[in-house]
C-alpha cells in the first residue's frame, strides 16, 4: 500500500489540486519546483541550520515519569511546545519561506485559526524581512488575542475575516482570494497539511523532522526506534503528519489521529471529521470534510481554535480509509482535563490542542511497558483564557 | 445544436451574459430574473449555484450567496425551479457554482438534470481541466452540456490551447486574476493580453469577464472578444422591491 502522494497529486483517492485557473500558475510553479528546490543540499544546510540555531532543534523526547506510572505504559511526550513561537507549525513556516524566497516571491500570506501559524509565519517574515499579511477568523481573534498582538509586533498586518463561521475555514477563503488577486509575487504559507497539491506533500515534508527526530531519540533513550503507539492531535493535521511521517511504512507502529469532539460528536457542536464528515472537495483537494447532504460546509466547533476546522488533510483521510491510522475523538471537557493533569503532574502547560491527544491516554488500556509516544504539538500559553474560565483559576 | 453553439454562430460580436445567484434576492426570483433579462435584450444566462465557500468570489456574490443558502437554496430546489424555464426563456442558459456541490448531486445525476431542464453547459471554476477530461467530460458531452473554462493573463499560450481544445461553447477570459467584483481597468499589458488571445485564432468564441460594471467597461470587453459577461455589478443591483424596474433600468445601460 502505497500511503504517500503519486505523481498526479493524490493519496489513493484524496488530494489533487481543486482550484480555479487564477491559482493554477502559482500552484503549478510550485509543483515543479518544490522536490528540486527542497532536495537541493543548500537548501538542506539552511532549512537545517536554522531548525538548530533558530528554532532550537532538535526538540526534546521527554519521558514523563508520573503520567507513565498514571497510565502503566511509557509515555514519552515529543516536545515541540518548547520550539521557538511554542508549537511545531515553524518547521513548516521556515521551510515555506526559504522555498519562497527562492521562487523569488516578496510577499507572504498565510491563514491562522489559533494564531500558532500567524506568529510562525510573522516570525519567519521578520527574520528575512518579506511583507505579511495573516487572514484570521474574527472569533479567533477575540479568542487569541495574546497571538494577535504577537503577529503585530513582528510586523505582520492582521486581517479578520468576517465571512462565514469567522473560523479558520473563513481564514483559509480569504487567504486563496487574496492569493488569487495578486497572483505573481506572493507566496501563499499554507500551516497545514491542507490545499492543493503541492501543499499536502510539502507541508509535511517540513514537519516530519518530528518523526524523523523521534525515531532517532527513541533509540538512544530505549534501544528501540518502533514506538508502540504514536498519537497525535489532528486538526488539518499538520503535527499528526510530521509525527507519523516516518513511521507510516511501519505498519507494526500503531498511529492513532485524535479529533476535535467538540461537545461530543452527536451535539451538532463538533470538528471530529472523520466522524461527521463524507467525501469532497474543500479548499482545493479531494478529502473528507463535514457538509450537508447538498454540499455545503459545515461549521465546525472546538474549544481549541487550532482544531476549529471541518476538513483534514488529504493525506489523512487516506490513512483513514485504508485503516493505517485509527481516528478517534476526544471533547473539549476531556482535553482541558487533560491539559491540567499533564500540567500538574508534569509541569507542562499543553495547548489546548495538544491536551487531545493527551486526553486520549485515558482511553487507552495498556498491559505495561508499551513505548508510546504523545506529539506535544504545542504549549499553552495562548490558551491560558480558555483554561482560567474553565477551572475558575 | 446546443444554444450555446447557434448563439455564437449567429452573433460574432456585443453579446451580453448575465450573472445571477439563484435564490437572491428572493427564493423564487429564479424564472422572473431570466425572464426579465431575456426581455431585456440578454443574450445569455448564468445563473449560479450557491456555495458556502466561494474562494473565486468578492463580497457581493459571497453576500448573495450566502442569502440564497441561509433561505435554503441548494441544486434540488433549483432543479425544481428550472422546469418552468423553457416555457419562457429561449436564450442559452449555464449552471455556475464549484464542484463540491456537484460531487455530493453526483455528477452524472447533474448533467442528466441540467439536460433536463434545458440548461446548456456549466462553469465550475474549481473543477481542474485534468480532472475534466479524465472523469467527467464524457458525461458533459453525453448530455449535451457545454463546458467553459477559464483563461487569465497568467495562464500560458499551451494551456490555453489545451483549454480550447476541451472546451466546447466559449472560453471566459478574466480581465485580470481577481476575485469577483473589482473594476475592469484595460491597461496596457491587459490589452496586450486580450490581443495576444485574439490573435491565437481558437476554435471557440470568447467572452471577458469579472470587473464589467458600465457600458464603457463593456464596450472594452466587446473590442477584443464576443462580448462580455456582468456579474458582480447586476447582482448588486438587485432587490426584492421593483424587481422588473430594476433589471430593465440595469439593462438600459447596454441595451439603450
Amino acid at each position: 500500500m502505497n500511503y504517500f502522494v503519486n505523481e498526479k497529486g493524490y493519496y489513493g483517492d484524496f488530494g489533487g489540486a481543486y482550484i480555479p485557473e487564477m491559482l493554477y500558475p502559482n500552484v503549478e510553479e510550485l509543483r515543479q519546483n518544490y522536490l528540486k528546490i527542497i532536495g537541493d543540499p543548500s537548501f538542506q544546510q539552511e532549512f537545517h541550520h536554522l531548525l538548530k540555531d533558530y528554532v532550537g532543534r532538535p526538540s526534546p523526547l521527554y519521558l514523563a515519569k508520573r503520567l507513565s506510572k498514571k497510565y502503566n505504559a511509557n509515555i514519552f511526550l515529543k516536545r515541540e511546545d518548547l520550539n521557538h513561537t511554542g508549537a511545531h507549525k515553524i518547521n513548516n513556516t521556515i521551510g515555506q519561506i526559504l522555498l519562497a524566497e527562492k521562487l523569488g516571491k516578496k510577499r507572504i500570506i498565510a491563514e491562522t485559526g489559533a494564531g500558532q501559524h500567524g506568529v510562525a509565519t510573522a516570525t519567519v517574515c521578520a527574520l528575512r524581512g518579506l511583507e505579511c499579511v495573516v487572514y484570521m477568523g474574527e472569533i479567533d481573534i477575540q479568542r487569541q488575542a495574546p497571538n494577535v498582538a504577537r503577529m503585530k509586533m513582528l510586523g505582520a498586518k492582521v486581517v479578520s475575516a468576517v465571512s462565514g463561521s469567522k473560523t479558520l475555514k473563513d481564514a483559509t477563503n480569504e487567504a486563496m482570494r487574496d492569493w488569487i488577486n495578486n497572483p505573481v509575487d506572493t507566496h501563499y504559507i499554507i500551516g497545514s497539511v491542507v490545499g492543493p497539491h503541492p501543499y499536502p506533500d510539502m507541508v509535511s515534508i517540513f514537519q516530519s523532522v518530528i518523526s524523523e527526530e523521534t525515531k532517532k531519540q527513541l533509540l538512544e533513550q530505549t534501544g528501540n526506534d518502533q514506538p508502540d503507539y504514536v498519537l497525535a492531535c489532528v486538526g488539518g493535521g499538520s503535527n499528526a503528519m510530521g509525527m507519523f511521517y516516518h513511521f507510516i511504512d511501519d505498519e507494526k507502529v500503531k498511529l492513532i489521529a485524535v479529533e476535535a469532539g467538540g461537545k461530543g460528536v452527536d451535539t451538532g457542536f463538533s470538528a471530529a471529521t472523520t466522524f461527521l464528515g463524507k467525501e469532497g472537495v474543500l479548499h482545493g483537494s479531494r478529502s473528507i470534510l463535514m457538509q450537508t447532504a447538498d454540499g455545503q460546509v459545515v461549521e465546525p466547533h472546538s474549544v481549541s481554535a487550532g482544531l476549529d476546522y471541518p476538513g483534514i488533510g488529504p493525506q489523512h483521510a487516506h490513512l483513514f480509509k485504508t485503516h493505517r491510522a485509527k481516528y478517534v475523538s476526544i471533547t473539549d471537557d476531556e482535553s482541558l482535563q487533560a491539559g491540567l493533569l499533564c500540567t500538574q503532574m508534569e509541569g507542562i502547560i499543553p495547548a489546548i490542542e495538544s491536551a487531545h491527544a493527551l486526553a486520549y491516554l485515558e482511553k487507552m488500556e495498556f498491559k505495561g511497558g508499551e513505548n508510546v509516544v504523545v506529539c506535544l504539538s504545542g504549549r499553552g500559553d495562548k490558551d491560558m483564557d480558555t483554561y482560567m474560565k474553565y477551572f475558575g483559576f | 445544436m446546443n444554444r450555446i453553439t447557434k448563439l455564437f454562430k449567429e452573433k460574432k460580436n456585443n453579446i451580453l451574459s448575465i450573472y445571477y445567484t439563484a435564490g437572491y434576492p428572493g427564493l423564487g426570483d429564479t424564472i422572473a430574473i431570466a425572464n426579465a433579462l431575456e426581455k431585456a435584450g440578454a443574450d445569455m444566462l448564468e445563473i449560479g449555484f450557491p456555495y458556502s465557500d466561494p474562494v473565486a468570489d468578492g463580497p457581493v456574490i459571497q453576500a448573495s450567496s450566502k442569502h440564497a443558502l441561509d433561505q435554503g437554496m441548494d441544486l434540488n430546489l433549483l432543479f425544481e425551479q428550472l422546469k418552468e424555464l423553457r416555457k419562457t426563456v429561449t436564450i442559452p442558459v449555464l449552471l455556475m457554482g464549484y464542484v463540491n456541490p456537484v460531487l455530493q448531486y453526483g455528477v452524472e445525476r447533474f448533467c442528466e438534470a441540467c439536460a433536463q431542464v434545458g440548461v446548456d453547459g456549466c462553469i465550475v471554476p474549481d473543477l481542474p481541466m485534468v480532472e475534466y477530461e479524465e472523469f467527467y467530460k464524457d458525461t458533459f458531452l453525453k448530455y449535451g452540456l457545454s463546458n467553459v473554462f477559464l483563461v487569465t493573463p497568467q495562464t500560458s499560450v499551451e494551456r490555453i490551447h489545451k483549454i480550447d481544445s476541451l472546451s466546447n461553447g466559449f472560453i471566459y477570459l478574466l480581465s485580470s486574476s481577481a476575485t469577483t467584483g473589482q473594476n475592469l481597468q484595460v491597461s496596457d499589458t491587459t490589452a496586450a493580453y486580450f490581443s495576444r488571445i485574439a490573435a491565437m485564432e481558437l476554435n471557440n468564441p470568447t467572452m471577458i469577464g469579472f470587473g464589467i460594471s458600465s457600458k464603457e467597461t463593456f464596450d472594452k470587453a466587446c473590442k477584443y472578444a464576443n462580448g462580455g459577461i456582468i456579474g458582480t455589478a447586476f447582482v448588486k443591483s438587485l432587490s426584492s422591491d421593483k424587481l422588473n424596474e430594476n433589471i430593465d433600468a440595469f439593462m438600459k445601460m447596454f441595451r439603450a
